[in-house]
């Protein structure tokens, strides 16, 4: 698969990043007495001025508790909440709105699975992740090996960055059950062949859980099309609220799996004797939910649908080529991650001068990056680095923010000398 | 913000760049590791004590300039020390970066010598964990906790 020419190459004309920046207040700001130049955009994304008013009146005109009212607000707030769940279907691609199970984010999407789905699995069978998860892409999976008696296995990467192919397909094998994979890394940028290892490791028979964080974003994403059996990503990274984000599964999945989580909405029946369970999704849904957190999430997705996130790629793109191109330039720079297919992250370490360092000069200068080891140590450690600066791009990132970042950079020299 | 020079005066980028008593140390007594888990800095800390009065000091690790430089300048501070000196200059230089009230911190100052170098960190919040970690794996190495020490 060559994922570099299916990728729209030109911003089209009518995206105009001027324009959008107006739709996110926080923009404004001045930090340090400068023009705040937001790139941190991997850990959690601005919010658009329709998202913020959207909580803002789910609470001022219609909060009241979904599911379980007979009120006028009850259904009010209940068709928002669901409605939503339309929004994200679509979004994503899914067969049917029964697959999206709302969850507080990427980490809880992948810990349900991990407990619900994990309960088949048996000592001796075989979980496939990769080096270039997040934490919250490993530890779960440890626990549940720990519980269960399973074997974590983990498919290296090359000195690029990228998945090593081989090590991936030499680790499938007859016990392999379930492989979990990211779809961007966060760290690196890289974005993944899932559509291929997604093949690769159904040929196997195992399941195929992809972490969405960082591609959801940036990238169309169409479920069907993967097959991928769950797929989980985050509102807060999505121009959404925190403590919002999603679980997809294919119906038949879900189905077959028992609940997680106990307690109201998630059952039919309960008598002390035995309870009885829900319909999907709400058999993972237990407890009030953050129904405004999730009714901005729908308008989150309405407003990039709105944009287009084809334009949005190729614009972010356009920023990376322009980033890597100038961080070649600068003497002492070295990127962590070069993968041929990225997203827009730009990792990078500056000779005997600590990310740390650089973190903190940089936010004198009013520029937001990430320094540390972004929740991905496997990938500090291949690398052989502590931590590293992370730039990552938003559709609201602009070719002067760049120009802002390695100004900013070249005060690094002047303290360090 | 304050201005960087502040925070990364000369002194400090001396001691980030040839930081003093760096490597292992045979013969030592009392060891212990700090770790920064948020930023990724890694210190060991090993010393020597004899009839109480810290007689060596060295480190190894790596971190950023802040909390190598912090490292680099207690050694220098604790030589000769006792222990309990030792842990009152921790107190005391504690206060210089977390004493809310300016002026206390600012007394502080005095009796602090070269570590005082160190006083601009006040002003980066974020960073006041960096120029502590040294210290804390001291308090730890004194009292030969065996569990890394850990700034979260
Ligand atoms: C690749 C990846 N996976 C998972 C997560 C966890 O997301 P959350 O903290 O929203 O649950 C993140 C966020 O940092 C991420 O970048």
């Amino acid at each position: 698969m060559n994922a570099l020419t299916e990728r729209p190459e030109a911003v089209p004309a009518t995206f105009d990043v001027m324009r959008l920046r107006d739709d996110f207040p926080i923009l404004e700001r001045r930090v340090h007495g400068k023009p705040l130049v937001y790139l941190d955009n991997a850990a959690t994304s601005q919010k658009p001025r329709c998202v913020i008013e959207r909580e803002a009146r789910y609470y001022a005109e219609t909060n009241a508790n979904i599911h379980r009212g007979i009120h006028f607000l009850s259904q009010e707030a209940t068709e928002a909440y669901e409605a939503a769940r339309d929004s994200v279907r679509r979004f994503i691609n899914a067969g049917r709105r029964e697959e999206i199970v709302f969850v507080r984010g990427t980490t809880e999407a992948i810990n349900l699975v991990a407990a619900s789905y994990g309960q088949r699995i048996k000592p001796g069978d075989e979980i496939l992740i990769t080096v270039m998860e997040h934490h919250s892409n490993i530890v779960p999976w440890q626990l549940l090996c720990e519980r269960s008696g399973a074997i974590l296995r983990v498919a290296s990467i090359d000195d690029a960055g990228e998945l090593d192919m081989a090590s991936f397909e030499q680790q499938l094998g007859p016990h392999t059950r379930l492989v979990a994979m990211t779809h961007v890394s966060n760290a690196l940028g890289t974005i993944n062949p899932v559509r291929k290892m997604i093949d690769l490791a159904h040929s196997h028979g195992a399941v195929v859980l992809v972490d969405g964080a960082q591609a959801a974003p940036h990238l169309e994403v169409d479920v069907q099309s993967l097959d991928c059996d769950f797929y989980a990503f985050s509102g807060h990274k999505l121009y959404g609220p925190t403590g919002v984000g999603v679980l997809y599964g294919k119906a038949a999945l879900l189905d077959s799996m028992p609940p997680w989580q106990g307690g109201g909405d998630m059952i039919r029946q309960v008598t002390f004797a035995r309870s009885t369970w829900n319909d999907l999704p709400y058999k993972f849904e237990a407890g009030t939910p953050n129904i405004a957190g999730g009714i901005g999430l729908g308008t989150a997705i309405g407003y990039l649908e709105n944009i287009g996130l084809d334009a949005i790629a190729a614009h972010e793109r356009a920023l990376l080529r322009q980033a890597t191109a100038r961080a070649a330039a600068v003497p002492g720079l070295r990127l962590i991650g070069t993968a041929r297919d990225k997203a827009g992250i730009l990792s990078f370490v500056i000779d005997d001068v600590h990310a740390h360092d650089v973190g903190t000069i940089l936010d004198s200068e009013g520029v937001a990056v990430r320094t540390g080891h972004h929740c991905a140590m496997p990938v500090m450690e291949r690398f052989g680095v502590p931590a590293t600066v992370r730039a990552s791009f938003a559709l609201y990132s602009t070719p002067g923010e760049v120009d802002a970042l390695f100004a900013a950079l070249a005060k690094v020299r002047e303290v360090f000398g | 913000m304050s201005d960087l020079r502040d925070l990364y005066q000369e002194v400090i980028i001396d001691h980030s760049r040839r930081p003093r008593n760096f490597g292992p140390l045979p013969g030592h007594n009392h060891h212990a590791e700090g770790f920064n888990p948020l930023c990724g800095d890694k210190l060991t800390l090993y010393l020597k004590v004899v009839d109480g009065i810290i007689e060596e000091v060295r480190f190894e690790g790596a971190g950023c300039a802040i909390s190598t430089a912090s490292a680099s300048l207690m050694s220098e501070a604790l030589k000769g020390k006792n222990e309990a000196q030792a842990e009152e200059l921790f107190a005391r230089f504690h206060a210089l970066l977390t004493e809310a009230d300016e002026k206390q911190a600012a007394n502080q100052a005095e009796s602090l010598g070269k570590l005082q170098v160190l006083a601009g960190v006040r002003d980066f919040p974020a960073r006041i964990k960096c120029a502590t970690l040294a210290w804390h794996t001291l308090h730890a190495a004194l009292h030969d906790q065996a569990a890394p020490v850990s700034t979260e």
